[in-house]
């Protein structure tokens, strides 16, 4: 496959001055003595990214992603190495930006594609769909400023989206709108993978990432710390995160809690480690191939752990959500009504599911091991595994139910000619 | 599709060279073109009288400055209105176009930050805009000339196209300049403010060439060092096209000298030539340094 973007050995700097001194007075009275700190936003980032690929810029706040957006979509310009980009680009970094309020709706779009870099016949041969998209029919000759939110937001991803791009950068942005035009925008996103478009997604949503990525970058720091498929990748970035938040406990202990961390379950934090997970793996058995299984197929959870304790107050427990988080299945030990006796030393455990009466997703599982009436946790493994449930066709949804439809006609009779 | 479209790729480094400056500005014609009318939209869009505003504001200067220096100072610069335009127009179209450039990027932060395209666009549709107005305000020339059968110079007529685009690439020189300068140093936009009204004072507009040229020695040198005076006296020539009338004041039969008298057509297309291959190089120059400071645009606004 062909690239379409290549970032190569890029690093970009920024001085970050304490106080801004950008009047000629300041300039004049504290000449060459601006304080500023130099800061490099990313450093050496090599990537690339091929034609058609979706992929997904993940990584903490201050990580660089934004930054790395804007650079390819030469937003800012490297103060090293080059981006190289083939084809054109439609950057959704701010819905909107560049709309003029005290023009009309039908005018903005011209205006605002042509920012986009769109010629004004295109336009004009793009134009209902921009309005049937944006759904504002009725208000596109009015002027923007009377516009609500959600109409500004609709009308510019109808612009950016029309601009036919080979390259679609978003930056967060589908969190905006309603529940009905996010549905649109991201049917509008599957159309143009299809399309065999090249995407890249700045998100903070991991979910988004799975469902919609092929691939996904983490950066952390400034730096590429991963680059693979999105399963991996978010992994690598929940371990980054959990890397911060350690060292973060460490430097003070009291604030464990900032919200960059939020993704660390109490369960997690309370973990006392007498009973380590030292791995955890999914082996697919029946109906089903490597990194997927059929519905109704098998697979088996393999844990392996090391204990410091002899003890009978132990409990394994599995839980398996969807990716937007809610629980499809879980149990444990003590409401299966099982026992179990350990020894100190490494040991392992397997939960066999021999059929997954799922439909069509991506799932995640955690395993906990905690004492039996899971009021202590020993170890906790917060969504570390993931399986993906393949629809071969026919069914819709979420659960795989045994079904049969019957139907009778009533007696002809009652249709009667009159 | 964009002519770089499939086959070549675009490249985002530290520094872009003149010639990718000059080819996007190139591709990004139509923006601009849109942006001068937007400007123009937005300024009149909730006012009533609309565009003729841009004609009532030379008409206002003309009541001002012909009771000023014809009725009390008593000039005796006959057809004064007319000498007057012949200047006053152009000179509106360079101040407004600088004062306009100057904040541009500024004022356009919130695109500058969020979308990539060639941000001389900016500095550019303001003397655009400028010159738009110029036009506009043109046809009130147009008009008295024709109502009071003015004969204008026409064997010196030709010297007004390439004045104009002398004036607007010096325009879009000082505004390619001052916008960028403008990110870092916010008080730009003041001082140009300064800078032009001391400006028009230094141009011929309202006094004739003749007041100060006549003097020769070395303020006469140091005056015809501005620029904008050799624009002026073109379109002066031109338009208003009396070197030494008699005066109007009084029943004085002096004469008044305004322009060089001996002055062919030549001696302006010279001066005119001089001054359009300095601002070509001065543009040149404003758009190189554009160029080298833009990509900190973003950070700092």
């Amino acid at each position: 496959m062909a690239a379409s973007i290549l970032v190569q050995n890029v690093s970009r700097h920024f001085r970050l001055y304490h106080e801004r001194q950008s009047t000629l007075k300041e300039r004049l009275l504290q000449f060459r003595r601006t304080p500023y700190d130099d800061f490099w936003a990313l450093r050496n980032i090599v990537l690339e990214i091929e034609k058609g690929s979706t992929i997904g810029l993940i990584g903490a706040n201050g990580s660089g992603k934004s930054t790395l957006l804007k650079l390819i979509a030469g937003i800012l310009r490297p103060s090293e190495g080059e981006v190289r980009v083939r084809g054109r680009i439609a950057a959704l970094l701010e819905l909107g930006a560049g709309f003029q309020s005290e023009l009309t709706g039908r005018e903005n779009i011209f205006l605002n594609g042509s920012l986009l870099g769109m010629s004004q016949r295109e336009l004009a041969r793009r134009f209902d769909e921009i309005v049937a998209f944006a759904e504002l029919e009725e208000f596109i000759d009015t002027q923007v400023r009377f516009y609500s939110s959600g109409m500004y937001v609709r009308l510019g991803f109808a612009i950016a989206v029309n601009v036919e791009p080979d390259i679609l950068l978003i930056d967060e942005v589908l969190a905006v709108g309603d529940e009905a035009f996010q549905r649109k925008c991201l049917e509008r996103i599957r159309a143009f993978q299809r399309e065999g478009r090249t995407m890249v997604l700045v998100t903070h949503a991991v979910e988004q990432v799975r469902q919609i990525c092929d691939a996904a970058a983490v950066l952390d720091r400034g730096e590429l710390v991963a680059h693979g498929p999105p399963g991996e990748a978010i992994r690598s970035y929940r371990e980054h995160l959990l890397e911060h938040a350690r060292e973060r406990e460490a430097l003070e202990p009291a604030e464990a809690t900032d919200d960059r961390l939020a993704f660390l379950t109490d369960q997690e934090r309370r973990a006392t480690k007498d009973i380590t997970i030292t791995d955890c793996r999914i082996e697919y058995r029946s109906g089903s191939a490597r990194g997927y299984v059929l519905p109704d197929g098998a697979i088996e959870v393999h844990v392996a752990f090391d204990s410091k304790l002899a003890t009978d107050d132990v409990n394994f427990g599995i839980a398996i959500n969807d990716v937007e988080g809610r629980l499809a299945f879980g149990t444990n030990m003590r409401l299966l009504g099982q026992r179990v006796q350990l020894q100190p030393g490494p040991g392992g455990a397997v939960f066999q599911l021999p059929r997954v009466a799922l439909l069509d997703g991506t799932f995640l599982v955690t395993i906990g091991i905690t004492t039996y009436d899971e009021g202590t946790v020993y170890d906790w493994a917060e969504e570390r595994l993931e399986f993906e449930v393949m629809n071969p066709g026919g069914l819709l949804g979420y659960a795989h139910l045994p079904i049969e439809i019957q139907v009778e006609s009533v007696s002809p009779t009652q249709r009667a000619v009159p | 599709m964009q002519v770089e479209g499939d086959a070549g790729w675009r490249v985002v480094s530290a520094r872009v060279g003149l010639g990718q400056q000059i080819r996007d500005i190139w591709k990004y014609r139509e923006f601009l073109v849109l942006s001068v009318r937007t400007q123009l939209n937005v300024k009149y869009k909730n006012s009533a009288l609309g565009f003729l505003w841009s004609m009532l504001n030379p008409a206002l200067y003309l009541v001002v400055f012909y009771v000023v220096f014809q009725l009390i100072l008593e000039n005796g610069i006959p057809s004064f209105p007319i000498f007057l335009l012949s200047g006053l127009l152009i000179w509106n179209l360079f101040s407004a176009g600088i004062a306009g450039a100057t904040g541009s990027i500024v004022g356009g932060g919130a695109i500058v930050k969020k979308v990539s395209f060639p941000r001389e666009i900016l500095p550019l549709s303001a003397v655009g805009a400028g010159l738009v107005h110029f036009f506009l305000q043109s046809v009130v020339l147009v008009l008295a000339l024709v109502l009071f059968r003015y004969s204008v110079g026409w064997e010196y007529l030709p010297l007004i196209p390439p004045a104009l685009l002398a004036l607007v690439l010096l325009a879009g020189a000082l505004g390619l300049f001052l916008s960028a300068v403008n990110v870092r140093l916010r008080d730009t936009e003041h001082m140009v403010e300064l800078a032009l009204l001391a400006w028009f004072w230094m141009t011929p507009i309202v006094y004739p060439f003749m007041l100060i040229a006549e003097r020769g020695g070395f303020v006469a040198q140091l005056y015809k060092l501005n620029p904008l005076v050799w624009i002026v006296i073109a379109f002066q020539r031109a338009i208003y096209n009396q070197p030494q009338p008699k005066s109007a004041a009084g029943a004085g039969t002096d004469l008044i000298k305004i322009l060089p008298v001996d002055a062919d057509f030549w001696y302006y297309a010279w001066h005119v030539g001089v001054v359009g291959a300095i601002a070509a190089a001065l543009f040149l120059a404003g758009l190189a340094y554009f160029g080298r400071v833009e990509g900190n645009f973003s950070e700092e606004l």
